[in-house]
């Protein structure tokens, strides 16, 4: 999303000087000042997935809801998403979809539930900046007397990713080695008082870090000094996620369209499906059930044509099936690959269709998501 | 041999009646990596402003017009398996297609080098 507002209308980070000071290209994301790339998106990409990548994404919307006890909190939003909240355990996180009334995702974002005992009744939020007013409002318009949204707007988030990030961390003084993936809780970094999960939009395996504004800049040089961090922007942020099969909000994701069709039943859990009680519940529900109208998926294009955001899919007929949502270059990969929304009928692995690029119908496949697979530090089978 | 450059950010190399045409420096820069570039044909007439090439990044795509008319006379195939020379040598191995010229007074209109890079200074 690129908004058409003027620089000086934009917010800034409190690491926009760090950037501008690194040789970044700023444009518009969100209504925010971001950096789109540092050296070149494909160097910054291979980076990512080889060593660690440090990002600034203080652009999200980070909250906390705080009422009486967990069980009084985790049910008031258990009223907006579909994800079980109240199972949810202290020190976990979880990734789930504010919805609106016909089960059209208003937002995805993450869910943790702090591990203190002095924070019980607490549960920190991650939105996306583009929807976090939307967010807000929406949360704020539902809330009871006894529960209340504090916007963390004092807070910076980094995130660092990449194969290396535990390591870099632990180099920092903080070993989280230990946590699995989607555990999150209070970290020193550097000597900064810090909030980590152990979570990421790369399929990587890696950190997101929510700090004070004030010491963020501290933080950021700190990370930056390792000699396996380098700074990565927004466009291979994008690329990375587009490889991992990961959604982006406004692509894949919209009020038209359901956590099943996204191909994200798998964060509706059992309790959840077995009571509903979620906005749009009905259909979402009748489309676990029975299947959805359309499924999301992956696609790769024959040759080294790109196809973006707004292509139509056709079957081999001729006949219009889908749309891509996101299209782009995998650098990984080393080819053109999307991901889209196609009938059902039209979705299984290997699938052949066309794409219509600039008049002409380019061949492409079906394929699996994620195009790499992920590498996040799960916790081990027992 | 005369080197001209349009506002669009492309150079036309001129030797004779023919023109070589590429996408400048500074377009590159701003473009970012390139992974794919589509060429026009052998044969094909352009007028100018007729969209003749498209150029993709990782980010997206844009359009290369016909800075000046002409028949396209060849095109740089060696961009369809290495189109991150368009990155590398972008005023040189990274030209993009040959035009016989159909009117060398279009040629007229377009700026030199100096005046190129004082359009680009205050950009």
């Amino acid at each position: 999303m690129t908004d058409a507002v003027s620089p000086d209308d934009l917010q800034k980070t409190p690491l926009h000087a760090a950037h501008v000071a690194l040789g970044a290209r700023m444009v518009p994301f969100a209504g925010y000042a971001m950096p789109v790339q540092y050296e070149g998106i494909l160097a910054e990409h291979l980076w990512t997935r080889a060593s660690a990548g440090l990002f600034d994404v203080s652009h999200m919307g980070q909250a906390f809801l705080v009422g009486p006890d967990h069980a009084t909190t985790a049910r008031f939003l258990e009223s907006l998403v579909p994800a079980d909240i109240l199972d949810l355990a202290p020190g976990a996180q979880r990734y789930s979809q504010l919805l609106n009334a016909d089960g059209g995702v208003v937002d995805d974002l993450m869910i943790h539930r702090p591990a203190a005992p002095e924070d019980a009744g607490t549960l920190m939020l991650v939105v996306n900046a583009g929807r976090k007013a939307t967010d807000f409002a929406l949360l704020e318009h539902h809330l009871p007397p006894d529960i209340r949204l504090d916007v963390a707007s004092d807070r910076a988030l980094l995130a660092l990713q990449g194969p290396k990030a535990v390591e870099v961390l632990a180099r920092c003084g903080a070993d989280l080695s230990d946590w699995p993936f989607m555990t999150a809780g209070a970290a020193t970094i550097a000597g900064i008082a810090c909030h980590v999960s152990r979570s990421g939009y790369t399929g990587e395996d890696g950190f997101e870090i929510s700090v004070l504004e004030g010491r963020a800049n501290d933080l950021w040089s700190a990370l930056l000094a390792d000699a396996a961090v380098k700074p990565i922007g927004l466009g291979a942020r994008d690329s990375l996620r587009l490889e991992a099969g990961l959604c982006l909000y406004g692509h894949e994701l919209d009020e038209t369209t359901s956590p099943v069709e996204a191909g994200l039943a798998w964060s509706i859990q059992k309790r959840r499906r077995a009571e509903g009680g979620f906005p749009g519940a009905e259909r979402i529900l009748f489309e676990i059930a029975n299947g959805p109208e359309r499924v999301r998926v992956g696609l790769t294009p024959e040759g080294r044509a790109p196809a973006r955001d707004g292509t139509a899919i056709e079957d081999e007929g001729g006949r219009r099936i889908g749309v891509i949502t996101s299209g782009g270059f995998g650098a990984s990969i080393g080819g053109p690959i999307a991901i889209g929304y196609v009938e059902p009928a039209s979705a299984a692995p290997g699938t052949a269709v066309s794409l219509l690029v600039r008049g002409k119908a380019l061949p492409a496949a079906v394929t699996a998501l994620p195009f790499v697979p992920a590498r996040f530090a799960r916790k081990p089978k027992s | 041999m005369t080197l001209h450059f349009t506002a669009d950010h492309e150079w036309i190399s001129v030797n004779g009646a023919t023109a070589t045409v590429g996408i400048t420096a500074y377009a590159q820069g701003q473009l970012g990596d390139v992974v794919y570039v589509e060429l026009p044909a052998a044969g094909r007439a352009l007028k100018k402003g007729d969209e003749a090439a498209v150029v993709e990044s990782v980010k997206a795509a844009s359009e290369v017009f016909a800075p000046v008319s002409g028949t396209v006379v060849a095109a740089n195939d060696a961009l369809a398996d290495a189109p991150e020379t368009i990155n590398a040598a972008p005023e040189g191995e990274g030209w993009f297609f040959r035009l016989d010229l159909a009117d060398p007074a279009e040629l007229d209109g377009l700026m030199d080098r100096a005046a190129y890079d004082a359009y680009v200074a205050g950009l």
